[in-house]
């Protein structure tokens, strides 16, 4: 370990602040309506979130409802193809398949405690749409879902699921219609009832003190891997791997291995179908500060601020913008981000289906695409990738593109 | 400079209480419905209103209900930026009428450059901002911008605003004090019950500038309702709304006095 990588990664895992900054990124850029709200959810943070009685119903209901810790698998057939020694934390066990899961039911349980009236969310795949519908059917509150109409249509099987869990799905038609103008959609819904009703976001992402929230709820991912990691190999894994839309799944994976300089941590963002402006979902790999639903953060913007509509074949990595701890992140290199196009996901979600037996996510994916391109360049290397979750959801999609092919 | 702008915004919402009226502050996107007419709609606005807000359009207008929504989006269609906009206002200012504001989230300032951003909006005449989503809490550095040039920086309050943090807000506000009149986003017609009116009440007795309500104002029966509780009306989506019909809005404000 070098000194100056470690006191990257001391700096890294003591923030936010108090006012939410991740370096000079995340803040709270909210209209005065959410102010309180924001404050009341930052007071039941310090009031719960590290209290034996929050933790103890959290432990218990990840253990007895959303089944962990989930299993942490040799990737065997993976490993000799690439030439790698490859393991797969599998958060596509998780109840309801994805990782979503552990962050709303976390959120919802605050939301409970806090005595919310209703909860609302936005979702992009549908994983947490349904995660909060389940959770909240859980819990005993009402749930009303945002979800953009082109993710409405080609996630169609969530919809369904979100439905049958008693939530009401609202279809987003403004923009692109898609995750951005979903959450722009939760946030008009939220400052019409900033007392009575919970925001539960679905990734580490917007306004102070959601990126620090999410993070403290998704890191029993990463808590989880480098126990197994040490049990199952003795050993930390020389490189990790998560997709990143907003960046959930990736922080809670990262965060416990921040301070362990030895082990290389890898986001892979969406790369769609090249590197122009609204041909990918890339914020940290091509966009620039500025301050978007909340944060200030790296977002894919025009040269006027406006903020661009983006492409990507998973629904999930569709987002012009990204949560600030890992724009921090990359500024001080304890993270690096890299690009996988549409292309090189659905063949690594095709190759990993074929020869693991694992359907992941089209997100998900994107994670493989990185790892896989990682082990050519490191014969050998020790390889944690996130399995952020499970590719049912995707049929429409797969249908249409490496089904037709396959036909 | 004798007047700084951010008195100049002040001053016309005091001239038209002395004269017995409540203030009109009217909005307007900047662009919509045709950029090719905005000069013409933004001359017409402030020689009708006591004080004009210039919607800049951004792309996520997370404050703003369907009709700002759809104002927006449509002048970004057309091709609207901020430095067309500052060009167009710069036209209608040299020639006098009401003090103009620009209404702006956050972003497309940034974009502009916070550094530049004062010296440019104080040549084309705009007396200050309203920024919806920059909370007190993170404005210290666009209001210390800001204040070199003398320009205002609207601070909002709402009717969730804390009592002791209503305070704070007004104490040092400038231009004026934007009291929003309920929970929610623009556009809806708002309801003004009396708990309403006593929270104006608290809102001006906390104040040392002109309190405006804003938010869901679209009739002549509203502003009745405000008259003596507050010091101004803003009238934005309604105006907006009047302007796309292809109306007059001059008529239309000239209905709500
Ligand atoms: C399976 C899966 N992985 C990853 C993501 C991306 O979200 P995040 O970056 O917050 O993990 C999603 C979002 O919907 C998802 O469903």
């Amino acid at each position: 370990m070098t000194s100056a990588s470690g006191a990257a990664a001391t700096a890294a895992a003591s923030v936010p602040d108090r006012r939410g900054r991740f370096g000079p990124f995340g803040g709270r850029y909210v209209p005065e309506t959410l102010v309180a709200a924001l404050d009341r959810l930052q007071a039941g943070i310090d009031r719960y979130l590290a209290s034996e009685d929050f933790q103890a119903e959290f432990r218990s209901e990840l253990a007895t409802w959303v089944g962990r810790p989930t299993a942490l698998t040799h990737a065997l057939t993976l490993s000799r193809r690439w030439g790698a020694d490859v393991w797969l934390k599998r958060e596509d066990l998780a109840h309801t398949g994805a990782h979503k899961i552990n962050n709303a039911i976390g959120q919802t349980l605050l939301a409970k405690r806090l005595g919310a009236k209703r909860i609302i969310a936005e979702t992009g795949a549908g994983q947490h749409g349904v995660a909060s519908a389940a959770a909240a059917a859980r819990v005993g509150l009402p749930c009303t879902v945002y979800m953009g109409a082109v993710d409405v249509e080609r996630q169609a099987p969530n919809v369904g699921r979100m439905k049958l869990l008693g939530a009401t799905v609202v279809p987003v038609t403004s923009g692109d219609a898609t995750l951005r103008v979903a959450i722009d959609e939760a946030l008009r819904d939220w400052v019409a009832d900033p007392e009575g009703t919970y925001y539960s976001i679905g990734s580490a992402v917007g306004p102070h003190p959601y990126p620090y929230l999410v993070r403290e709820l998704q890191s029993v991912i990463g808590r989880e891997a480098r126990a197994q990691m040490l049990e199952r190999t003795g050993a930390l894994p020389d490189a990790a791997f998560a997709c990143v839309g907003g960046g959930s799944n990736a922080i809670g994976l990262f965060h416990p291995f921040l301070e362990d300089a030895g082990v290389r941590l890898v986001g892979i963002e969406a790369g769609g179908r090249g590197q122009g402006l609204g041909d990918n979902a890339a914020s940290l790999t091509y966009g620039t500060p500025g301050v978007l639903q909340g944060s200030y953060t790296l977002i894919l913007q025009d040269e006027h601020g406006q903020v661009r509509e983006t492409h990507s074949v998973s629904a999930g990595l569709d987002y012009s913008g990204v949560g600030p701890e890992h724009a921090y992140l990359l500024r001080t290199g304890r993270v690096a981000y890299e690009a996988a196009s549409d292309a090189e996901a659905l063949d690594a979600l095709v190759e990993c289906a074929r020869y693991e037996g694992i359907l992941p996510a089209i997100e998900t994916a994107h994670a493989f695409a990185g790892a896989r391109r990682y082990a050519a360049s490191h014969p050998g290397a020790r390889i944690l990738i996130g399995c952020s979750g499970r590719g049912d959801k995707d049929m429409p999609i797969l249908q249409r593109t490496v089904l037709e092919g396959l036909a | 400079m004798s007047v700084a702008p951010h008195e100049a915004v002040s001053a016309a919402i005091a001239a038209a209480r002395k004269g017995g009226r409540t203030a009109l502050v009217g909005f307007l996107t900047a662009g919509f419905p045709r950029r090719e007419r905005f000069r013409d709609d933004l001359a017409a606005v402030a020689a009708a209103a006591d004080v004009v807000e210039v919607g800049v359009p951004f792309s996520d207008p997370m404050a703003d209900g369907t009709t700002i929504q759809r104002a927006s989006f449509a002048a970004l269609a057309n091709g609207v930026t901020l430095p067309w906009i500052l060009g167009e206002v710069a036209a209608v200012t040299a020639t006098g009428g009401a003090p103009i504001l620009l209404m702006s989230y956050l972003n497309p300032l940034l974009a502009y450059g916070l550094e530049r951003l004062p010296r440019a909006a104080a040549a084309a005449g705009i007396a200050g901002f309203i920024v919806p989503d920059l909370p007190f809490e993170e404005r210290a550095e666009l209001k210390a911008a800001l204040d070199r040039e003398g320009l205002a920086l609207v601070q909002m309050v709402t009717p969730v605003t804390p009592r002791e943090r209503l305070e704070r807000l007004c104490a040092d506000a400038r231009g004026f004090v934007y009291a929003v009149t309920m929970t929610g986003t623009t556009g809806k017609a708002a309801a003004v019950p009396d708990d309403v009116l006593a929270y104006m009440d608290r809102v001006r007795a906390a104040a040392r500038v002109p309190v405006c309500a804003g938010f869901g104002i679209r009739s002549r029966e509203q502003v009745d309702r405000f008259a003596g509780h507050v010091d101004g009306v803003v009238v934005g989506s309604a105006l907006v709304e009047v302007l796309e019909r292809g109306e007059d809005p001059r008529a239309f404000l000239a209905s709500l006095r």
